[in-house]
């Protein structure tokens, strides 16, 4: 049962290649193609995952290279952890092109968009299903190109261009990291295989450097500190891409290839400090944005940052379990939220969250659900993301991280606190504006409830690798539960009194103004980037291009222009007259005459 | 009897009227008219050679004939040519048609 595994990549491969080849002709019959692949790879995931009673591990279809005399082969491995994404990603994959019929409804490149999405369903099961890590990098960027192409998909707004640029050129920066760890690790130790990795040795600062680098990878991937950049600028692309790739599936992908190499980040510990401390850091510092953007979609675009840098700490603390199990309650939760500002954006028009307002009245579904996702993303009892943030306190507080603990707790507060706001400016209070929402079809609605179920009940199934990280918390942990309710009700209340009762007193409001400034504006990285790389590069760039303007371009077009004034003058000779040739042969012929008689 | 010269001189003044005619003429009409009277300075030539030569046969004269005879039947295609041509272009000026320069 366990050797199907590598046909769940291969429907929607299949239906990538239908729709980008007669996608013109099938029109709205794309979407359909789209959905019942992804249906089909939901089914085949099924039966893996039954298949996994019979026990698990990899197996090979053949060779593929041969590199320094190894054998590289067609490797897929299958175990609780890939088969938690494979459900994860077909599951929500479905449910996102279900919601995209409605939400791309008219678009002109409506075809095109479902094969976007099949090829990145393809790619994404194939890198979790991956073995080695030359595969995984391929499907890895197969990731990054569809997620590049959808960021861009409205290429008429030179904002999401700009915007999938920016994604594309950020994660190559930690591509490339990822590259040269996994060759670091390929030359020292001879292997690309993740199997190998809990007994591979190597000189000792060669191996933590080749962690590192691979976590580089993943810190591009999913958007950790320093390379967080590009995810709040790829909300140019359509909500649904937003929900599946930016939130749910794709950003996973780092967190997933940290806990893939799991065992070498443990024997490295200098290495999974760093984990633990750019997680923290993302996490803090995203969801502090947050509390300040005043973009429905960019709130999430940090909430998202956040909740992977607490994956990303998880794992640094050494919770396996515990990072994964966040991931896919997060999964569930961050994609309803998506789906439900996305059905926000389509009722009202705007992105704005200050000329929203009173929505709960109309959008009695979307909000209903948004409520559910925020409940789950702010950790309130008994909804998914309690469980799974509880599982991450657990593990920072029995490894003995007070500190870890500690950024969780406050990053658990600024979660609750910034998702209140949202709700409370979104869906209560009275319209800032006069819009008039509409709630939207049922394609959209149906995925917002079947997710929202789920954002409410996934907690309690709990991943595949919960169960040892349960029975060794104990029952002494209750304290921790509590507390972190305590933080997030209390957060919640506080977003209330503040953004609903417009209880803060306007001395309050201009004593932080110098924080909220710094909030605002994102830290200033992003200046602090284009300071740095960006304006030196385009000075480079535009030195360049006169260089060739003037140069290069100038020696070509000499050529061009002597060659063309040359034969400018040949060109007089011919007039297209028949008169001019006829008189040129008359003359000729007097010329002739004339010859003949002196002879 | 009147000299030799005189008809290849009227001759030759009506050849380099039609040579000037078709080189200078903008219109199509005129071109074909000037055609004819190049043909008809050959006919005259023909007719007087014929007469000067004391040829019993007067095979110039009949020679004659048949140019008289095809150059009518030359300027009828001319003629259709030029119709087809200002249907097409509607002109019938031949500066318009620079299709071989294009």
């Amino acid at each position: 049962m366990m050797n199907i595994a590598h046909y769940v990549p291969l429907s929607p491969l299949l239906a990538f290649v239908i729709n980008i080849i007669f996608g013109r002709k099938l029109k709205s019959a794309s979407a359909a193609v789209a959905i019942a692949a992804s249906i089909g790879s939901l089914i085949l995931s099924v039966k893996v995952y039954q298949g996994l009673s019979f026990g698990y591990g990899s197996y090979h279809l053949g060779q593929w290279l041969t590199i320094n005399g190894k054998a590289l082969n067609f490797g897929i491995i299958v175990d609780p952890l890939t088969v938690m994404m494979l459900l994860i990603v077909s599951f929500i994959g479905t449910l996102i092109l279900i919601y995209s019929t409605g939400y791309m409804h008219g678009d002109i490149r409506y075809s095109r968009y479902f094969a976007y999405i099949s090829l990145f369903m393809s790619s994404m099961l194939g890198l979790v299903l991956s073995d080695n890590f030359v595969m995984l990098l391929i499907c890895w960027e197969g990731v990054g190109l569809c997620s590049y192409l959808l960021i861009s998909f409205w290429h008429e707004r030179p904002a999401a261009v700009a915007a999938g640029i920016k994604a594309f050129v950020t994660t190559r920066i930690g591509d490339t990291g990822l590259l040269i760890g996994m060759l670091i690790l390929f030359f020292t130790c001879g292997t690309f295989y993740f199997c190998d990795l809990a007994t591979v040795k190597g000189p000792e600062p060669l191996m933590t450097l080749a962690a590192i680098l691979i976590f580089t990878g993943a810190m591009g991937k999913s958007a950790q500190f320093p390379l967080h950049v590009w995810l709040p600028d790829a909300m140019e692309g359509p909500t649904a891409v937003s929900a599946l790739i930016h939130a749910a599936t794709m950003v996973a992908a780092g967190v997933y290839l940290v806990a893939r190499c799991f065992p070498l980040f443990v024997a490295h510990p200098i290495a999974l400090e760093t984990v633990a401390v750019i997680g923290a850091i993302s996490a803090l510092m995203a969801a502090s944005i947050a509390v300040v953007t005043n973009d429905i979609k960019r709130v999430m675009a940090y909430s998202t940052i956040s909740q992977l840098g607490l994956m990303m700490l998880a794992l640094g603390v050494g919770g396996l379990s515990a990072g994964t199990f966040h991931l896919m309650t997060h999964a569930f939760f961050k994609a309803l939220l998506f789906l439900c500002a996305g059905s926000v954006i389509h009722a009202v028009g705007t992105q704005d969250i200050q000329k929203m307002g009173g929505l709960f009245s109309t959008l009695k579904i979307t909000s209903s659900t948004f409520i559910v996702g925020t409940l789950a993303l702010a950790g309130i009892f008994p909804f998914a993301g309690f469980w799974s943030k509880d599982e991450i306190l657990i593990t920072a507080w029995n490894n003995h991280h007070p500190i870890f603990f500690g950024v969780v707790l406050l990053t658990s507060f600024l979660t609750a606190f910034y998702m209140g706001r949202l709700i409370f400016l979104v869906l209560f209070g009275k319209s800032r504006s006069d819009l008039h929402p509409h709630e939207s079809p049922a394609s959209m609605t149906v995925p917002l409830i079947v997710l929202s179920l789920f954002a409410c009940f996934v907690g309690f199934i709990g991943s595949p690798l919960k169960e040892a990280g349960r029975m060794e918390a104990g029952v002494e942990t209750y304290w921790i539960m509590l507390a972190s309710s305590v933080v997030s009700i209390s957060a919640i209340f506080l977003a209330y009194f503040v953004y609903l009762r417009g209880f803060l007193p306007v001395s309050i409001r201009s004593r932080f103004k110098g924080l909220h400034d710094l909030l605002s504006h994102k830290y200033y990285i992003d200046e602090f980037y284009d300071f740095i790389f960006v304006k030196p590069c385009a000075l480079l760039c535009r030195m360049a291009y006169s260089f060739d303007f003037h140069v290069i371009d100038g020696l070509v077009n000499l050529v061009a222009d002597l060659a063309q004034s040359v034969s400018g003058v040949l060109r007089k000779f011919q007039t297209g007259f028949a008169q001019n040739y006829l008189l040129v042969q008359a003359l000729g012929l007097v010329v002739i005459i004339i010859w003949l008689l002196k002879i | 009897m009147t000299p030799l010269g005189y008809f290849t001189l009227m001759s030759a003044f009506l050849f380099c009227t039609g040579i000037y005619g078709v080189l200078t003429r903008r219109n199509l009409i005129g071109i074909l008219i000037s055609i004819e009277l190049i043909l008809n300075a050959a006919n005259i030539n023909l007719v007087a050679f014929n007469k000067y030569l004391g040829s019993s046969d007067g095979m110039g004269q009949v020679l004659a004939l048949f140019v008289v005879a095809i150059a009518a039947a030359a300027s009828v295609v001319g003629l259709v040519l030029i119709i087809a041509i200002y249907r097409n272009a509607k002109s019938v000026f031949v500066e318009d048609f620079n299709l071989m320069k294009e």
